[in-house]
């Protein structure tokens, strides 16, 4: 009888894996950082209903890679980047984000992950002390919230704060110029809904103090049907709606509210309507939904904020999104602070980053901020206007001034507790 | 927050205007749901199996109209498209892989519909891609509502039911006075006996599944202009689908008419009284069925 090896690892083998785990387990992982490439890791959603978050950032980031190594790279150094798929689970979005550090070697994150993912990541950033910028959570404690503050963890998106201040400063004109009094909320019934409706309507109240709420839906998330929610609300006559539906669920409820004629019984805010996404996908949109800008290569009307719109549309063939221009944003951050800090060591960028003001054509003068106190994006262009059916989709979008949002979120944040 | 809004429920039940439209809203709600559980439960009655992956011919259905509406621009190929479209796919499916886990573990037919789900959604992925879609309503509906009695029910939602309510006539009918009716009914009781009298089952049992599909396909096509069609789709109308048959009865047709209507009015009154529970009501009467009747209202008795 002759003994044969069995197949599988050996004695000898497993020693040396063994070995190798060591010592990689001992060497952190800045010992690769000078690699002649660098490597940027990025998790985020690129399947299930909001795989589009995750599609239109990674060719946001890739648009304007190519730039930045077509210009030399960063520090002399091409930009790899690494994007994996957390098919918008948290915790897998955490381990991703871990498993690029330490295995693939990456010495910078962009976090594409919604807001309940990016709080996992930022967990992953504050524990390996990696340079992280979010990039798609407008979840407004992220930053705002100073338990929350690490040196090496930025944000730059828009902020849920900032959308309401400035959607509530502009409602509350419209409600007093044409005597809205009577109102309704329509809303996912999730954390995002809920928070950014609250904080709505707090500030609506505010600037308009007469403005009472008469009915509230909570619908749930992804819901494909809103005709029940759709009748109740015409059945409590409100002269103004607010909604923070957004991406199929806002193009479901425009079909469906459209048939029973709601958007010629009273004036409709939709924050999230402005999104080339929805904007396009709408057969029969109504004219004269209020709503934020999401992203439209309109505003700011410049001619570099329109030529960044097409040339995303030429080279992806569907224009960009809103976690679009926060992603290219957040490269071009990255780029700016490398040159500044003639270095592409995590701990100098996050130095040079904090407080750092760059030209970009989403401000809203043309450039914009990365707040030292908070380390969020501020200065980015965010106003409302109201739709038409074809393009330019909202040809007139009022700005919101920052100086406004600034004092407001001040106050905001001390009644918070987070100052 | 408004936990419970008794008052507003009291006062829609005296308003004719609120009771029209509330009605007509739950009567859309409930006949969509319809189409969807009465192909499970045919499904169900004749071969037997749990099919899983049945919310798939639904989002099926929806991009088949979709793209013939895209391509023709006529409503009426775009529904024929969506029916017959996910009749074929139906036929298909169940010749070249349900067919060979009849009898088996249940759990092997879990896995195989289960492995379709998200098959089928990759497909759907893959053809019309990952981004949300809208067919848009067709000119001839693009009009006011009716106001019947003070209420508002869009002309659209009044063909959607005929067309749901013809859909359940006809089947049961047919079913129940036609001689393919009584073939299926006894192909449903006892397999064995029909199979030995000469009749095709391999041919009955493609032939159900194909029906079944088609229904829940047309579902999906009358839904194409009101609900914006995703990947994945058909997950949430399947969960409430199997909440009809648990309520009306495992195989029984008259128990998903029943049952779809009651989950419809159930959610359109619901959402007035209990804004925030009106999900759970759904459940809470289903929980009541089944500690009453565990075979559902018109399930028949297991011996």
């Amino acid at each position: 009888m002759t003994r044969t090896r069995k197949p599988g690892i050996s004695r000898r083998s497993t020693l040396a894996l063994m070995g190798a785990g060591a010592a990689t387990l001992a060497a952190p992982w800045v010992a690769r950082a000078q690699a002649k490439t660098i490597k940027i890791g990025m998790p985020t959603i690129l399947s299930g209903r909001v795989a589009q978050l995750g599609t239109s950032s990674r060719n946001a980031v890739m648009l304007e890679v190519e730039k930045v190594n077509a210009a030399g790279g960063l520090a002399g150094r091409q930009i790899e980047m690494v994007i994996r798929d957390s098919k918008g689970q948290p915790q897998e979005a955490a381990r991703i984000a871990r498993e690029l550090v330490n295995t693939d070697g990456c010495e910078m994150l962009l976090d594409g992950e919604a807001s309940s993912g990016s709080f996992a990541v930022h967990e992953v950033a504050r524990d390996l002390g990696v340079l992280c910028i979010h990039t798609c959570s407008e979840a407004s404690s992220l930053t705002a919230d100073p338990k929350q503050h690490i040196p090496n963890a930025f944000r730059c998106v828009r902020q849920g704060i900032h959308d309401s201040i400035v959607g509530a400063g502009y409602a509350a004109g419209i409600a007093k110029a044409k005597g809205l009094k009577k109102w309704a909320t329509c809303s996912p019934d999730y954390a995002y809904g809920r928070d950014t409706t609250g904080e709505f309507v707090l500030y609506l109240k505010k600037f308009a103090p007469d403005v009472e709420i008469i009915s509230e839906s909570w619908p749930k998330l992804f819901q494909p049907d809103y005709t029940e929610v759709v009748t109740k609300i015409l059945q409590a006559k409100p002269q103004a709606m607010y909604s923070c539906l957004w991406g199929g669920d806002l193009t479901s409820y425009i079909d469906q509210a459209n048939i029973y004629a709601l958007f010629t019984q009273m004036e409709v805010f939709a924050v999230n309507m402005a999104d080339y996404t929805a904007l396009t996908v709408v057969k029969n949109l109504p004219k004269g939904i209020h709503s934020g800008d999401r992203y439209i290569k309109t505003f700011p009307a410049t001619p570099e904020n329109a030529a960044w719109g097409d040339a995303y549309k030429a080279k992806y063939n569907e224009y960009p999104t809103n976690w679009s221009w926060q992603n290219a944003t957040a490269v071009m951050f990255l780029n700016e602070a490398v040159k500044k800090a003639n270095s592409t060591d995590g701990k100098k960028v996050a130095e040079v980053l904090t407080g750092l003001t760059i030209k970009c054509p989403f401000g809203a003068d043309g450039t914009v901020t990365m707040r030292a106190d908070d380390r969020t994006l501020v200065g980015y262009a965010i106003g409302w206007g109201t739709t038409i059916p074809q393009e330019p989709y909202v040809p007139d979008v009022k700005a919101g001034d920052w100086k406004t949002i600034f004092e407001l979120e001040a106050e905001w944040k001390k009644s918070k507790g987070y100052t | 927050m408004i936990l419970v809004d008794l008052d507003a429920l009291a006062s829609c039940l005296v308003s004719p205007a609120c009771l029209v439209t509330q009605t007509t809203s739950g009567l859309i709600i409930g006949m969509l749901l319809f189409l969807v559980a009465v192909g499970l439960t045919l499904i169900f009655g004749v071969l037997k199996v749990v099919n899983f992956s049945h919310g798939a011919f639904y989002m099926f259905g929806a991009y088949f109209a979709m793209t013939a509406y895209q391509l023709t621009g006529s409503f009426a190929l775009a529904m024929l498209s969506g029916a017959v479209g996910t009749a074929i796919l139906g036929l298909i499916f169940e010749r070249v892989f349900m067919s060979r886990v009849y009898g088996r573990d249940v759990l092997m037919q879990l896995l195989v519909c289960y492995a379709f789900v998200l098959i089928f959604d990759d497909v759907v992925r893959m053809v019309w891609g990952p981004e949300f879609k809208s067919m848009g309503m067709p000119a001839a509906f693009q009009v006011p509502p009716l106001f019947i009695a003070g209420g508002v029910v869009p002309p659209y939602y009044l063909l959607l039911i005929g067309v749901a309510l013809a859909a359940a006539v006809v089947l049961g009918l047919g079913l129940a006075r036609s001689r393919i009716g009584k073939v299926i009914r006894a192909a449903a009781h006892n397999p064995g006996m029909v199979s030995a009298l000469g009749i095709n089952t391999g041919l009955i049992y493609g032939g159900v599944f194909a029906l079944g599909g088609m229904l829940a396909g047309l579902a999906g096509a009358l839904a194409a202009p009101v609900r914006s069609l995703t990947p994945g789709m058909g997950f949430s109308v399947l969960i409430e689908s199997f909440i009809v048959t648990v309520i009306g009865g495992m195989g029984s047709i008259l128990g998903a008419l029943i049952g779809a209507l009651l989950i419809g009015l159930i959610r359109s009154f619901g959402s007035l009284g209990f804004p925030l529970f009106t999900e759970g009501l759904m459940y809470l009467f289903m929980v009541i069925v089944l500690v009453s009747r565990p075979t559902g209202l018109f399930g028949k008795e297991v011996a």
